[in-house]
Order: C-alpha cells, then sequence, then structure tokens
C-alpha cells in the first residue's frame, strides 16, 4: 500500500482502520469435496524460480503425502498457502469461498490452516500446558484475550491433547527443556489445539525413534477424514506407511508436479526413478 | 480476590507493594519529626525518591515492551517527555500574572518573543483535568500512530530500535527550536502552584510523594495484571517466536500495538509527576542516551520481571545521584561499564541473581 | 654553471632592471615629496591635486596610498611631514614610514593625524584605482577592477573603460567590459543601442547587470525596450536559479559525502557482518581526536599532518575496533539487541575517556592552505574548496573499500563468512580472524571519516555522537549489505536535507529528513536496494 493511500485510509473517518477490524472471513464451502485448489502458481526469487506453474488439489478429509527431491519447492508451497509468500501469478484457494491471496498469516491460520515447521518451533519459556492453551482454538482478539479463562470443557480437551502426546506428566515443563522428539510432538498437539481443517505437516518424524514415528503416522491417518493433511516427508518407509495402498501420493520437482498417484505407481513411474536416482 | 489473583506467583511484586504501602504511611510521619531527631526525613530527600518512583515506573514501561514483547525501545524517554510537558504546560498556565513580565494569559517565554496570543495547543491547558487526559493522550496517540505504521509493515529487532531513537532524536530536535512555541531551550521551568498548592510547600512534596507511589502502584499492578492473563502469554510467545505465534493466528501487530500505546501512556504518566518534583522540563528529556538509559535500569534490574525494573531503576538511580555529586567523571565509566557487564555476564539482571528457577 | 657565474648572472640581471627605474627614480621622488605636502594639506581641493599629480605621473606608489586612503590607514607625522601607515592607532603600536618602509613606534598619539576624503575624492580614488587596475598586465586583476567598476558605472567610467576595452586583448576580460559599457550606455541610449545593450546584458549573471536592467525596467518609457528588458530578466533570472540549483546540489552532495563517509564503515559491520555497533560515532571521533594530536605533533606542516593523519587513524580506530570484537562483541553474536546495548555502553567510556584525557572542551583542527578557497565559476556560482576534496576523497574512500571486499582474499571471505559462516568454516576460512578483520576494516575506516570530520567541525567529545543516527539511517535507508545502496542513500540524504533547508531551516529540515527514513522503513524495510533471494526471505 502507497503512504498516500495509508494516510487516507488513516484521515477516513467512516471507517475503523484495516488492521484493527477482525478479517472476517467468508464461511468455509467444501460442496465440490475440494478442500484446497493451487492453480497456475508460480513464484520466483531472484530469477530463480522456486515454483512453477503448480496444480494442486486436496479432498477434504484427504491424507497426502508430498515427496520430492532438495529444492523441489516444498516449503515454498506451504509458505504460499499459509501466507508467508506471494506467488507473482496463480490461484490459491479455501474451499469454494476463500481466497487465501487475500489474507495474511493469522487469517488464514483463523480460517482453519494450521502448519507445524520442519524444525520443531515451540515457546520455549512457556509450559507445556501454557504452549497447547495458546493454541487453542477460539476469538484471538487483543482485548477476548486479555479476560480469556480456561473452563471446563477446554480443560478436558487439553488433558486429552496432553494424554494423547505423552506429555501428561509434565504439563508445567518449560517447553525449552524438552528433548527435541518432545518438542515435535508438542507442536503436533498444538496443531491439534487449533482444531485445524486442513494440517500442514512438515518433515513431522525428523529426530524420532521407530517407535515414535508409528504413533505419528498412527496419529495422522487417525486425523484423517475429520481434516485434511498434507504431509511433506523425506523418508521414504514412513511415507509408504502413511499412503499405504490407497492414498494419494504426489512427487514435486523443480517447483511442479512431477508424478501423482498411489505409492506403487509413483515408485515405479520413469520419471520419479530418474530425479531420484539421476540420470 | 482479584488482587490475590493477578499477584499470588509474584513475590518481587508483593514485597514492592508492601514497600510502597509502607511509604505511604511512614514518609510523612518522618517528614514530621522535628528536623533534629535521627529519624527526620528531609523534605528534599523526600522529593529524591518520589523522582526515583516516578523513573522506575518508566522502567516499568520499557520493561512491558522490552522484557515480555522484545520489542527493544530506545524512544520510550519521548513518551516520558511528552507527558512531562503536558504537565509542564498545566504549571505555566498556572503562573499566570506571577511571571517575570506579568502577563496574565502568554508564558513569560511567549511574551519574550513578542508572540501576541496563545497557540491554539496550548489552550486548555489551564485545566487540570484537561491536562491530565493530555498527558495520557498525547504520548499515547503518538505511540498508537508510530506502532500502527511499524508493527503492521513488521519492522522489528535492531530496526525497529533505531527508528524509535530517531523518533525521539527528532523530537529533541523540534523541541530545541523556539517555533515550536515550548519554550525552546530553556523549556518550561519557574513553576508556582499545582491545583492552588505551592510547589514549595511541604504538604505538596508529601502529596506528589504520594501521588507518585500510588502510580507506581497502580502501574505495576496494571502491568501485572496484562501480563498474567492469556494476552501476557501471548506476549511471551511473540517475544520467543513471532512468526509461529502469526500462523496461529494471533494478530501479532495488534498485540504490540495495543501493549505498546499502553506503555507510552504509563511513561507519559511517569512523565507528568517528574516535572512537579523536579522544577523543569526541557528538551534533553529527548535525548536518546536518556531513553537508552532506562534500557539498562531494565537490563540491571531484570527483563521481564516487572519488580526487577523497579529494582534497577532505584539503584541506578541512587548510584547515579551519588556519583555525579562526588565523582563526577566516573559516572560515565560506571554507566558504561554497567552496560556492557550486565549484557555479558548478567543477562537475568539482578533480580536473577536472587530468583531460583522461576516462571517468568 | 658554477655558483659564482650564475651570481654574475643574476648580479647583471639585476643591473639592467635597476637602469630604467634610476632613471624615473629622482622623477618619482620630487612627484612624492610634492603630493605628501599636498596630501597634509587640510583643503580637500589640495588633497586632490596631489593624488591627480601621482595618477598623472604613473607614480609607482600610487596603488598603494590609494588602498590605504580608502581604508583610512593612511597618517601623517605632525612633526616630519611624512606619510605613514598605521594599522592599529594606537600608543607603542608601529607606524611605517612610506618613504622607506621602516617601522616606528607610536610615542604619542597626537603626533599622528589622519589623512580623509570627501565623497568627492573617495569616488575620485576609487576611479583611479580602477584606471589602475585596467592597465595591470595581471589578467585577474584586470578582471577583478572591471567588476569592481560594474556597480558604478558613470560617464567617466564609460569613458575609462570604452579606452581600456579597445586594448584590451584578453577574450574574458572583453566580455565583462562589455557587459559595463552595457550597462553604462544603457539609461541615455538611444533605442538600437539600448535594445543591443539589453541582449548583451540578458547574457550576464553579474548582480550589477541584473540591477541595472531592473532599473531601466522601471524607468523607460519605450513600452517594446521595456518588454525586452523585462524578457531578459526573466531569462537571467532563470539561470541564476538554474545555478542555484547546482549550487544546491554541489552542497548537499558534499553533507552527502560525510554521511557516507559517517555510514560507509557502519555498512561494513552492520550490513557485511549484522553487527550493531553504537560505538561507531565514537570510532570517528577517535579518528578526528587522532588528526588533533598529530597536527599537535608536527604543528608546522599542517598539510602534511592531515596526509599522515589518514593512515594514523585508520590504524587508532581500527585496533580500537578489534579490541572491541575480541572483548566484547564476539561473545553476543546472534543477539543484536544485547550487541546493542553493550556497545553503546563502549560508546559512553570512550567519550568519557577522552573528556578525561583531552578536555570537555572541543578543539579546532587547523585547515591546510590547499583546502581553503573559492573556484568560482560564474558570479552566482563559486564552489568551496574543501567541500570538493571532500567528494572527493569519499569516492576515494568508497572506490578503495569497494577493491577491498571485490578483489582481495580478505573481501572473498568477509563475503563467504556473511553468507553462509557454517560453511565457510567448513572450507577452512577462520572465520573469528575474518570477523575481527571485518569489524578492523569498518572502524578504520570510520576513523578515516574522523579525519575528514575534523576539517568541518570541531573535534569534541560529542563528535561521534551527533552522527551516529544519521550513519545508521543512511545504511538503512541504502539498504543493509550493500554498498552502493549506502553511496546513493548518503548522497542522497544530503542532497535532500539541503534542498529543504531553503524553505524549512536547517533543524526543521533534518527532521524531515528523519521522519521521512521512519516512515520509508515502515514501507521498505529492507532499504532502497535490499538483497534479495531465498535467504533474505526468512
Amino acid at each position: 500500500m502507497s503512504l498516500q493511500s495509508t494516510v487516507a485510509e488513516v484521515l477516513d473517518r467512516e471507517h475503523v482502520f484495516s488492521f484493527m477490524t477482525p478479517q472476517s472471513t467468508a464461511k468455509l464451502n467444501v460442496d465440490k469435496n475440494v478442500l484446497l485448489y493451487l492453480e497456475g502458481i508460480s513464484v520466483s526469487f531472484d530469477g530463480f524460480k522456486a515454483i512453477n506453474d503448480l496444480n494442486l488439489y486436496i479432498n477434504d478429509g484427504e491424507l497426502r503425502c508430498i515427496i520430492g527431491p532438495n529444492g523441489a519447492g516444498k516449503t515454498t508451497m506451504m509458505d504460499i498457502i499459509t501466507g508467508k509468500t506471494r506467488p507473482d501469478t496463480g490461484a490459491a484457494w479455501f474451499g469454494q469461498t476463500i481466497n487465501l491471496l487475500d489474507m495474511d498469516e493469522p487469517a488464514i491460520a483463523q480460517a482453519g490452516i494450521g502448519r507445524k515447521f520442519q524444525k520443531p518451533t515451540v515457546f520455549e519459556f512457556l509450559t507445556v500446558f501454557e504452549n497447547l492453551e495458546l493454541a487453542m482454538a477460539g476469538d484471538r482478539a487483543v482485548l477476548k484475550i486479555l479476560g480469556a479463562r480456561i473452563n471446563g470443557e477446554q480443560r478436558d480437551r487439553l488433558d486429552e491433547v496432553l494424554e494423547l502426546i505423552g506429555l501428561k506428566e509434565l504439563p508445567h515443563m518449560r517447553a525449552g527443556s524438552l528433548s527435541h522428539g518432545q518438542k515435535q510432538w508438542l507442536e503436533i498437539g498444538m496443531l491439534l489445539m487449533q482444531q485445524p481443517r486442513l494440517l500442514l505437516v512438515d518433515e513431522p518424524v525428523a529426530g524420532m525413534t521407530h517407535q515414535e514415528m508409528d504413533r505419528t503416522a498412527e496419529l495422522l491417518t487417525s486425523l484423517a477424514g475429520k481434516h485434511s493433511v498434507v504431509v511433506v516427508e523425506h523418508d521414504m518407509d514412513f511415507v509408504r506407511s502413511l499412503a499405504g495402498k490407497d492414498r494419494t501420493v504426489t512427487v514435486l520437482h523443480q517447483g511442479s508436479v512431477l508424478a501423482e498417484g498411489r505409492m506403487e505407481q509413483v515408485q515405479n513411474n520413469r520419471k520419479v526413478v530418474e530425479v531420484y536416482l539421476g540420470e | 480476590m482479584f488482587l490475590w489473583r493477578i499477584m499470588k506467583d509474584d513475590r518481587g511484586g508483593q514485597i514492592l507493594l508492601a514497600l510502597l504501602a509502607a511509604s505511604i504511611v511512614l514518609v510523612p510521619i518522618l517528614n514530621g519529626l522535628p528536623s533534629d531527631s535521627a529519624l527526620h526525613l528531609p523534605t528534599y530527600t523526600v522529593t529524591l525518591i518520589g523522582k526515583y518512583l516516578t523513573l522506575a515506573l518508566l522502567a516499568v514501561a520499557v520493561d512491558l515492551v522490552w522484557g515480555y514483547l522484545g520489542i527493544l525501545t530506545l524512544g520510550h524517554g519521548a513518551f516520558f517527555a511528552l507527558g512531562g510537558y503536558a504537565m509542564g504546560m498545566y504549571l505555566m498556565r498556572q503562573i499566570g500574572d506571577r511571571g517575570v513580565y506579568g502577563n496574565p494569559e502568554l508564558p513569560d517565554f511567549m511574551v519574550f518573543l513578542n508572540w501576541q496570543e496563545l497557540p491554539w495547543f496550548w489552550q486548555g491547558f489551564d485545566q487540570f483535568w484537561f491536562a491530565a487526559i493530555m498527558v495520557m493522550l498525547v504520548p499515547g496517540a503518538l505511540a498508537f500512530v508510530f506502532g500502527a505504521l511499524a508493527f503492521r509493515s513488521r519492522v522489528s529487532g535492531v530496526y525497529l530500535s533505531i527508528i524509535t531513537q530517531a523518533l525521539t532524536f527528532a523530537l529533541m530536535l523540534a523541541f530545541y527550536r523556539n517555533e515550536m512555541g515550548f519554550g525552546g531551550n530553556n523549556g518550561l521551568t519557574d513553576f508556582k502552584d499545582l491545583l492552588g498548592f505551592s510547589l514549595q510547600s511541604n504538604s505538596t512534596r508529601i502529596g506528589l510523594f504520594i501521588a507518585s507511589a500510588l502510580a507506581l502502584a497502580f502501574g505495576y499492578l496494571l502491568c501485572r495484571y496484562l501480563m498474567q492473563s492469556r494476552l501476557g502469554r501471548v506476549c511471551v510467545a511473540v517475544r520467543d517466536a513471532e512468526s509461529r505465534a502469526r500462523f496461529m493466528g494471533y494478530r501479532v501487530e495488534n498485540v504490540k500495538l495495543w501493549i505498546f500505546t499502553i506503555s507510552a501512556m504509563i511513561a507519559g504518566v511517569a512523565g507528568a509527576l517528574y516535572v512537579p518534583q523536579v522544577g523543569i522540563i526541557n528538551p534533553n528529556e529527548f535525548s536518546p542516551l536518556n531513553s537508552i538509559e532506562v534500557v539498562v535500569w531494565v537490563a540491571v534490574g531484570g527483563r521481564a520481571t516487572l519488580y526487577g525494573a523497579v529494582v534497577g531503576a532505584l539503584v541506578i538511580n541512587y548510584a547515579k545521584s551519588y556519583f555525579t555529586a562526588e565523582l563526577p567523571d566516573v559516572w560515565l565509566f560506571a554507566l558504561g561499564g554497567l552496560f556492557v557487564l550486565v549484557t555479558l555476564l548478567l543477562p537475568r539482571g539482578i533480580t536473577g541473581l536472587l530468583r531460583s528457577k522461576e516462571a517468568v | 654553471m658554477t655558483i659564482r657565474t650564475f651570481g654574475g648572472f643574476c648580479l647583471l640581471c639585476l643591473l639592467f632592471l635597476l637602469v630604467p627605474l634610476r632613471a624615473s627614480a629622482a622623477g618619482d621622488e620630487a612627484v612624492y615629496n610634492e603630493a605628501a605636502k599636498l596630501l597634509t594639506s587640510r583643503s580637500f581641493d589640495e588633497k586632490e591635486q596631489a593624488i591627480r599629480l601621482l595618477a598623472d605621473n604613473n607614480h609607482p606608489q600610487t596603488k598603494q596610498l590609494m588602498t590605504l586612503l580608502m581604508e583610512s590607514r593612511l597618517y601623517f607625522n605632525k612633526k616630519d611631514d611624512g606619510l605613514y601607515q598605521i594599522d592599529d592607532y594606537e600608543t607603542d603600536k608601529p607606524a611605517i614610514s612610506l618613504l622607506n618602509n621602516e617601522p616606528v613606534a607610536i610615542e604619542k598619539k597626537r603626533d599622528f593625524k589622519k589623512i580623509t576624503l570627501n565623497n568627492q575624492l573617495r569616488s575620485l580614488v576609487r576611479q583611479i584605482q580602477a584606471e589602475i587596475g585596467l592597465k595591470s598586465p595581471d589578467l585577474s586583476r584586470r578582471l577583478a577592477a572591471v567588476r569592481e567598476m560594474l556597480g558604478s558605472m558613470d560617464e567617466d567610467a564609460l569613458a575609462l573603460i570604452r579606452k581600456a576595452y579597445a586594448k584590451e586583448d584578453s577574450a574574458t576580460v572583453r566580455e565583462v567590459m562589455q557587459i559595463a559599457i552595457a550597462i553604462g550606455e544603457l539609461p541615455a541610449a538611444d533605442e538600437a543601442r539600448a535594445r543591443d545593450a539589453v541582449a548583451t546584458l540578458a547574457g550576464s549573471l553579474e548582480p550589477d547587470a541584473r540591477n541595472a536592467l531592473t532599473q531601466f525596467a522601471g524607468s523607460t518609457d519605450n513600452a517594446a525596450l521595456k518588454a525586452a528588458a523585462e524578457k531578459a530578466l526573466a531569462e537571467i533570472e532563470q539561470r541564476a536559479r538554474f545555478y542555484g540549483g547546482v549550487e544546491t546540489l554541489y552542497f548537499g552532495l558534499s553533507l552527502g559525502s560525510v554521511l557516507v563517509l559517517a555510514g560507509i564503515g557502519l555498512a561494513i559491520t552492520f550490513g557485511v557482518m549484522g553487527v550493531i555497533n553504537m560505538a561507531h560515532g565514537e570510532l570517528i571521533m577517535l579518528g578526528a581526536y587522532t588528526t588533533y594530536v598529530i597536527q599537535q605533533l608536527m604543528p608546522n606542516h599542517i598539510g602534511l599532518s592531515l596526509i599522515v593523519a589518514i593512515p594514523c587513524a585508520f590504524l587508532v580506530s581500527a585496533l580500537v575496533g578489534i579490541a572491541i570484537e575480541r572483548g566484547v562483541i564476539r561473545f553476543l553474536y546472534g543477539r543484536p539487541l544485547e550487541t546493542l546495548l553493550a556497545t553503546f555502553g563502549i560508546s559512553l567510556v570512550l567519550q568519557q575517556a577522552v573528556r578525561t584525557i583531552f578536555s570537555p572542551l572541543n578543539r579546532s583542527v587547523a585547515t591546510p592552505e590547499w583546502m581553503s578557497g573559492l573556484i568560482e565559476i560564474n558570479p552566482v556560482l563559486s564552489l568551496t574548496t574543501s567541500r570538493l576534496y571532500i567528494i572527493a576523497f569519499c569516492l576515494l574512500v568508497f572506490f578503495a573499500l569497494l577493491l577491498v571486499l571485490k578483489r582481495t582474499s580478505l573481501g572473498l571471505q568477509v563475503r563467504a563468512v556473511s553468507q553462509n559462516r557454517a560453511m565457510a568454516r567448513a572450507m577452512g576460512v577462520r572465520s573469528e580472524w575474518v570477523d575481527a578483520l571485518t569489524f578492523g576494516l569498518g572502524s578504520g575506516v570510520a576513523g578515516v571519516a574522523g579525519v575528514a570530520l575534523s576539517q568541518l567541525t570541531n573535534v569534541g567529545p560529542n563528535l561521534g555522537q551527533s552522527y551516529i543516527i544519521d550513519s545508521f539511517m543512511v545504511v538503512v535507508f541504502g539498504g543493509v549489505g550493500n554498498l552502493w545502496g549506502t553511496l546513493v542513500a548518503g548522497l542522497s540524504l544530503g542532497v535532500a536535507n539541503k534542498v529543504l533547508e531553503p524553505w524549512a531551516g536547517a533543524v526543521l529540515a533534518k527532521i524531515l529528513v528523519l521522519v521521512f527514513i521512519i516512515l520509508f522503513i515502515q514501507k521498505r524495510p529492507r532499504g532502497l536496494f535490499p538483497q534479495r533471494g531465498r535467504a533474505a526471505e526468512g
């Protein structure tokens, strides 16, 4: 926005400043059973095309695995969906009605898209309990969170998630003192508290033991159905166990979709083999 | 009870509030003792402590944004000074025709500059209630506009620090100009009375001391209330992982804006109470050094502990009074050394030394 | 040629020179005595005679005498009736005899009496001075003489110039003479000549030409001529405005150069290393004090001391900078806000140290002669030499730095470390060593900036403080990590400041620029020339 229009906005008496109005979101509409539309998206950094004419559709309630070599544009794609990066061209819609490109990160998060980062980021100075409390779905307006108290129902939900992520014994531990794996779990727990419609999970099992990986796979599968889950992962064993026989796997390469289909199909795709094993 | 709820985990704060309450009762009594009594507290000392308390309030305001929200503000002195100027303008108007030039309407410096009538922005300052509102409104409005611009465009970290410093620097240059109508170089001074009470009298000075102590107590409670709420935890979240908080749906810029504005208003009140006790306000209060000194008080006391900010402000200001009187050359060495030592060796400040592992 | 023959040769030359002088010397002496007698008279008529006598005989001392007369420094001694030059009319001060250039102490003030002039005589003297000037063999003297006359063109002056014009062979002088003639002719000329005169004046930027035109436009009855004169005036006005603009630009560039000099060291420490060094201003101050000290050590070689000071200041500031980096900053990498506070503390210590060692008072550093003076481009535009040096120096430092960063192995390592520390280390770059050297380089450049600043302002403990905010503004405005950005930002801020100054005043201009940058950073937090790419997005 130019300086001029900013001044005009500040001087405008008729309307509340745009940065003070809660961003009202249109109601999510998934009539066509598709939750996320990415169409013709391109983005480049200094001439380098990170995403090149990407088309991707995620169905409602689907669990989708996305694989791809380094630099395929997986993280950039997540940045676009969550509003961190603006694409140069293309369209991104959440359901039929919500245009993601018009919204910033908090608005997108409130519309129902949750994201887990590659490197676990939790609020280190807050306790496990407080981390989950902040993630809890609810009104995020400043005055509302000033007076917010936890009610019984929310308390139960918190306990439930604590149990689920295996941190029931440590609710008052500082998040900063948790082990790497525990932080991963805590972050997943925070995602659950957020109750998003769409979960974007970036390399969830990095730094986890095999048992933990199995539990994570189990958890993510159980989430599918009620939520849509997009998992970006390098670990092929994990993807295989997650995708099973009938889930769709998408392969990204150089910023666009190289192949899409069931795990076996993808694995036997010549182009995919070339990309992964080299020419 | 409300007080109990917000103070129950705050040991330092409880002690601080108890001490403030005690001082409100004891100081007038000790001051009233005959002057040859060993326990007599001279009025001069009372005013000095009152001044420290206002500075402590400023430190609390800075701790609110720096300690909890991670905004290193190098321009809070500007809000403090603006509050001080608003109070100073009221005190100037109170002088009335007792000034050197005896003009009932215009302050002396305006007569001296050959101004014919009162500038519009001086209107209304003859009323205490108006001045009192302005003490909070002007710093608040400036902070709001500045913050709205800065936080929305996600200026953060050192960039924000530098532009807050530029802000107070620009204001200092502006207030040095005679044309601004705030007394230029000399600022506002020669105050006579406040609400009809002479500023020279003992009782007014005691009254100002009590007002400062109450303001500190209320400011402390307000900040404590904000910080123990979920909003406070969001602040800490923003401080430690801003983008994570954003991806969780929190409007980081709004959180910052509100806290920053509230903090500026508290600083304004501190400035307003400071001015009648020192008897002068001039553009030097805007100097970047002043603002950055406040940050050191907070750092020395301990970031993100509100009582730490109070302790830091009191300790350093006492040291400053001592050094500037006894060893003026050493003071800047000491202050400069303190900056380095605290950041290198005492990241949690002196209260951090006393504290065991306690939740923030 | 041996020394002896050389000496002989000189003697011979001297003799040749002396012979013609000798011949007229006897006549000059008589004229001088006669004139001196007449000058001491009370009557202004006799004084006039004396002046004319001197001028008509081309007496060699005429010029000196006229100057002294005009400046009221010519006295005569009542006892011996001799003429004396007295600069300071007080007891015990020297009075210099014009006969033999011997100084005598004034014993009693009343022995000496000033030779006074009336207005009529003054104009006569002025005319004679002009005449002498016009005949001078020195081109610049002649030019100055014509210029001098522009303001007071009357019949006599006109005649004088016309006469000189015929003999003049320098095109530059002839040009100014034409203007003088046009000014002289304008009031009384017929239409055709007036038109020519207006046309001549239209091309001139001399303020006197403008005055003459204004006066003419106001007084003439001829509408066509009046219009022509007004048109010429508008033309002149426009050109004057243009040169005024050029001058503002020049001032702006020189101020901008100072800003660039102050900021460029910071562009390295802040831009390349990401370290906030609030003591940067004090490193500049140290450079300025180094200049001061070196000048104290060699008081007789001011110009040389300045040149010696450049490497010295670089070394002093660089060493202090390295000490700061090794002692404090390296423990705080990755914690920019703490670095800011700690270095601010260091800046306080350095300030106080300077106050204790030198004094809290400002010190002034002398400017060598080759740096003071003016380069006159035309009557409305003259450039101060010192500013020119500053601009040149700034560009020199800038390109030297660019060369160091782009072409040396240190520069390569610096860039490597700043882009990816871990990778650089893995490749065998000693990153700690590079950090220290980079910081030293940035600090050293600050010291060099201090040398330049010592030529512009007084050197005092607060010198650094007044530049630190400006320096940060320049670096942030230009885009962090981009030396070219710093150059463009510094120069454009300097120009903006000077452009705003005439209608806003110096202080307000500065405030406006600050406010502008504050708003600008909100809009483009990464400055004018941001570093782009995935790394910068994070």
